[in-house]
């Protein structure tokens, strides 16, 4: 079977009691989950619970210290280069320079995923930045800024979304404009950080809550309620 | 980036303006030959070049461009290559503005007929400067003291090619400017700069690591 092929098949996210520790401290221990292809797993906890340091690993900007983990078929970190361009992060950081304009930085992020300029020039219109996309991006707000990086985080259709926190900045229109671009309608497997607990449920089919590092909740959305999160944030 | 901010090349350019200033008050002499006048002139270009390795990657560590690049099916050589490239072209911009200042304010000759001689120089050890900075600049931004990290990793390293340079440019400084070009630095240089630029391709995917 070629490699290819295996990675359509194989789950979006199989992890197997994976840890990571930054020095002395741990920040994951023993998480183990199956994300099927297409399907979103909600991860909720408390600030430092490990929800950052998992998509990290997830993109394979972490090394796991313990366990193992697959990423759309590849093994990571041995086989990261199989799932490098398939993968569209959405982190705290948007990822662009300051310096450079909307257009220039989504150009340089098309011509790293061999992306058509094409590509960039819809992405900023379907997220209504097409007036302001010549402008630096240090001069934008907040909310246009994620826009922008919603836009970087999509621009090569990625298999599997990673999104912490993607709405964040966002006012009621900006959030309706992205949301066939990371919501349901992306046709990927999505990983979301929230901590607003009805949209995060909303929009999960799994559930994964983390305390201090370790796995407290993995469950389909449907069998857990608000009064099961409220827990991890005690 | 360079074009937009300014931050780095007019940092270089006026330390090493302001270095050849004070070189010729403080020395007291109203000009330099051979061994002495190239000796400063390295001294002062690679301590100007530290300024420009320490903001090399800044950018990409500070806004997310690490990891942006980290993520896309590229061939991570391909970032040092052309980091590479900008400090060169940093160093060669600035040495458009500060190999004249050295002359006016400390070179006496001027270099003249051995120009040609004194731009293999500078390629070379550009090049030397360009690939060992690439590394330590990556290196060091990803410490808590990338400001005194790259000066103390780059100054030894960079120790050979300084000797070179001025080896193979202090004939071209003689005041009477008889001395044979000794094309063996240039060699030293060429080995040094091919050493480190195949050290570099070896170890620059494992410095991007976490």
């Amino acid at each position: 079977m070629a490699a290819g092929d295996q990675g359509d098949s194989a789950p979006a996210v199989a992890l197997e009691s994976v840890g990571r520790a930054y020095g002395e401290r741990v920040a994951l221990r023993e998480v183990s989950f199956t994300l099927p292809p297409g399907a979103t797993l909600a991860v909720f906890g408390a600030n430092g619970a490990g929800k950052s340091t998992l998509l990290r690993v997830l993109a394979g900007l972490l090394r796991p210290h313990a366990g193992r983990a697959t990423v759309l078929g590849a093994e990571l970190p041995r086989e990261a280069h199989r799932a490098r361009g398939r993968i569209g992060l959405l982190g705290h950081e948007p990822m662009l320079y300051r310096d450079l304009t909307v257009r220039e930085n989504l150009r340089f992020h098309a011509r790293l995923h061999r992306v058509g300029q094409d590509r960039a020039e819809a992405l900023v219109e379907q997220v209504g930045l097409g007036a302001r996309a010549d402008e630096p991006v240090r001069t934008l707000s907040r909310g246009m800024v994620q826009r922008a990086a919603i836009c970087r985080a999509v621009l090569h259709a990625p298999e599997l979304l990673l999104l912490d926190e993607p709405l964040a900045n966002l006012d009621p229109g900006g959030a309706s404009a992205v949301a066939p671009l990371i919501g349901r309608a992306a046709s990927a497997a999505r990983v979301l950080i929230s901590h607003d607990a009805d949209q995060g449920l909303a929009e999960a089919d799994h559930v994964l809550g983390l305390r201090e590092g370790r796995q407290a909740i993995w469950a389909p959305a449907a069998q857990v309620g608000r009064a099961d999160l409220r827990g991890l944030y005690a | 980036m360079e074009l937009r901010a300014f931050e780095s090349v007019p940092a270089m350019l006026m330390f090493s303006v302001s270095t050849f200033v004070l070189f010729h008050f403080g020395l007291d002499r109203g000009s330099l030959a051979g061994d002495l006048a190239a000796g400063v002139l390295w001294v002062t270009l690679l301590l100007a070049a530290v300024l420009g390795m320490n903001r090399l990657f800044v950018a990409e560590h500070e806004q997310g461009g690490f990891d942006g690049f980290l993520m896309a099916p590229v061939d991570r050589t391909a970032l040092f290559v052309a980091k590479a490239l900008v400090l060169f072209c940093f160093l060669v911009a600035v040495e458009l503005v500060a190999l004249p200042a050295f002359a006016v304010l400390l070179l006496e000759p001027g270099p003249g007929q051995a120009l040609p001689e004194l731009l293999a120089v500078v390629v070379l050890a550009d090049a030397g400067i360009a690939v060992v900075g690439t590394l330590i600049g990556a290196l060091g931004v990803q410490t808590r003291a990338r400001d005194l990290i790259v000066p103390l990793m780059a100054l030894p390293l960079l120790v050979p090619v300084v000797i070179a340079a001025s080896e193979a440019s202090a004939p071209l400084f003689e005041a009477g400017g008889a001395d044979p070009f000794p094309g063996r630095w240039l060699m030293v240089l060429a080995l040094y700069d091919a050493v480190f630029a195949l050290l570099a391709y070896a170890v620059f995917d494992f410095l991007l690591e976490e």
